[in-house]
């Protein structure tokens, strides 16, 4: 018998000589988002479901064994009689979501970003998005938000997900965000996907008067020199790396996007049609397509042609590791937009 | 009410004889067509139709009708034979099968057909999509049932045993799973590949009320539907139902059974005149 030669990626860690012991960053499950010194709110999607569950008998949750890690624990725990543990089966968690929603009732199915990307894709086209069904899908662990390693790092969802047709994307920011989001995803007739923070949540976007509205791209803050067009937690980053820039004379301005499909073209157009202004996408996804050519290709359409950056994840299965240094190494920190930024101009 | 199918005194022998003879028809239409999984399947739908089933014809959409999924997408030349029978599709539109702007296309899908509950095609989703109707219809206190066709190439899917568990766990006594077993799939006989037999000893272990039929015996298939509907234990409940592909059509039954049963061109008419001479009572 003759094989063909070995592609296996070489393996990051034989080279390496262990590492110095004690003091090191842990690779903890779930992201400490919560360390950056800000407040937050516990589990803002779990206590927001419990609530609109309150006046609302079509609102079911569904869990593949995740529900204390999606957050839905609060809500079943505030009503068990509307709670399914599905346990560790995600086609059925789908599929069950699709047969309750054709009943008449409004699933909320929850699990990890990988697992509904990955393994139940075809569930989520065919029972449910092809069918125009009112699931909403609602995913942990979105892009670089836990140290594990490519087995939990769902640094592809937003692009397998957008490619779906009829399916609402969404990636929230924050606790705010989060808590409106759950609301209105209730309310919409379709579809949805939505990432997800859990645990104590940064709560950041209360401070602007912030209100979400689905489908709509918001200017948080102004600026003439760079403008931020971010989603997902990278909105945080950007407002964080934009109160820098301003230190050093530079004026950035962030247009958040939550919604990532469908995208508001409109004000996206608008906003990075401005001449003069370095645009930078920023997203905790993969570079490949994610928000960054989503907006490059409505930027390309319209005839825009802006001075045009992406910060988003490299095309490569992450390493393992703590997660602010991952971020570091990624290029998702604060520091590290701030450096790049600034490299750009 | 009892719905007036039921009072119907058209024998389930004619019914079957019909769903044949219009899945021929469409065939026709077409010049192909899964006319082998039609013909065999024919008399589980009679039964299923004309039988066991409650529903109104002229609203597929009824709340009270007990749900028919078929998880089989390429078996609705089938389906849409039985429900042209039944009255819910009209009959002159068995001569859209298949082509352009037909609701009748040749992979069953919801949103083109009445009483297509489900759209099928990707083999394995059906039987999970009944879960979450069954769960649906225990929250509304509906006590119709939900019927889930699928096949016995479907069993080789993962994700129907995540269904058959699941269906298990949350004690859905108003889930009839119909296996239709005529040990054919594309590549060859599921038998060969993933599909242990016998078949009713696994759902047994898994928790289900199993019961095996031949699928052509319609007093069979009634009887094992019956059980289905009135077993008195909290378990899902599966009706293997082994079936002879090309059943009713002799020339076809003893040409060499594939997944796509080849027909000639003249072939068609022969088949139905082989029907009309064999039509029952």
């Amino acid at each position: 018998m003759s094989l063909g030669p070995n592609s296996r990626r070489t393996p990051k860690n034989v080279a390496r000589s262990a590492p110095p012991m004690g003091g090191a960053r842990t690779s903890a499950m779930i992201a400490s988002l919560d360390a950056e010194g800000r407040a937050t709110k516990p589990a803002p999607f779990g206590h927001a479901l419990a609530e609109l569950a309150q006046t609302r008998d079509d609102i079911v949750g569904l869990s593949a064994d995740l529900s204390k890690y999606t957050d839905l624990h609060v809500f079943a725990k505030a009503h068990p009689d509307k709670f399914y543990q599905m346990g560790m089966a995600e086609q059925v968690l789908i599929s069950a979501a699709a047969g309750l929603a054709k009943e008449g009732f409004t699933p909320f199915a929850t699990t990890y970003a990988v697992f509904a990307a990955r393994r139940a894709y075809d569930f989520i086209a065919m029972a449910i998005a092809e069918d125009n069904l009112p699931v909403k899908i609602c995913c942990a662990l979105p892009g670089l938000t836990t140290g594990y390693g490519p087995s939990h790092q769902s640094t592809e969802d937003i692009a397998i997900m957008r490619g779906m047709p009829g399916l609402t994307v969404l990636d929230p920011c924050d606790a705010t965000e989060i808590d409106q989001a759950t609301r209105a995803i209730a309310d919409h007739p379709g579809p949805v996907y939505m990432r997800l923070l859990r645990g104590q949540v940064p709560d950041v976007l209360g401070e602007y008067g912030y209100q979400f509205k689905l489908g709509k791209a918001q200017m948080i803050r102004d600026g003439g020199d760079v403008l931020f067009v971010s989603t997902g937690l990278m909105t945080m980053r950007a407002l964080d790396a934009a109160a820098r820039l301003q230190k050093d004379g530079v004026e950035a301005g962030v247009l958040h996007v939550p919604t990532i499909k469908p995208l508001d073209e409109d004000t996206i157009a608008e906003a990075c049609g401005k001449t003069g202004r370095l645009v930078v996408t920023a997203e905790n996804h993969s570079i490949n397509g994610g928000l960054g050519e989503a907006v490059a290709g409505t930027l390309m359409r319209r005839g825009l042609r802006p001075a045009f950056a992406q910060v988003a994840l490299p095309d490569e299965w992450l390493d393992a590791g703590a997660l602010p240094t991952l971020h570091d190494q990624y290029g998702l920190s604060v520091d590290a937009v701030v450096k790049r930024v600034k490299g750009l101009l | 009410m009892t719905p007036d199918h039921h009072r119907s005194n058209v024998s389930l022998a004619r019914r079957a004889w019909a769903i044949r003879r219009n899945a021929v028809r469409m065939g026709q239409v077409q010049g192909q067509g899964y006319i082998g999984q039609a013909l065999g399947v024919a008399d589980v739908l009679a039964a299923s139709y004309f039988h066991a089933l409650s529903y109104r014809p002229d609203d597929p959409e009824w709340e009270g009708r007990d749900r028919f999924l078929l998880s089989i997408g390429h078996y609705a030349i089938a389906l849409y034979a039985a429900m042209i029978e039944a009255g819910i599709l009209p009959e002159q539109e068995l001569e859209t099968y298949g082509t352009d702007d037909s609701r009748l296309p040749m992979s069953g899908m919801a949103s083109y057909t009445p009483g297509m509950e489900i759209t099928g095609g990707s083999l394995g989703h059906g039987l999970g999509i009944a879960v979450g109707m069954a769960m649906g219809l225990k929250r509304k206190d509906n006590p119709a049932f939900v019927y889930n066709l699928l096949s016995d190439g479907e069993l080789g899917e993962g994700s129907t045993w995540e269904a058959v568990q699941s269906a298990t766990q949350w004690k859905l006594d108003n889930l009839i799973a119909i296996v239709d077993v005529n040990d054919q799939q594309a590549d060859g006989k599921p038998s060969d590949a993933l599909m242990q037999m016998p078949e009713a000893p696994r759902w047994e272990a898994f928790g289900w009320f199993a019961q095996e039929v031949d699928g052509n015996d319609i007093d069979a298939v009634v009887a094992a539907l019956d059980a289905a509907r009135h077993h008195p234990g909290p378990q899902p409940r599966v009706v293997i139902c082994r079936t002879t592909m090309c059943k009713g059509v002799p020339f076809l039954e003893e040409r060499e059974i594939t997944h796509f049963v080849r027909v000639e061109e003249d072939e068609w008419d022969r088949a139905l005149a082989i029907l009309d001479e064999g039509k029952p009572a």
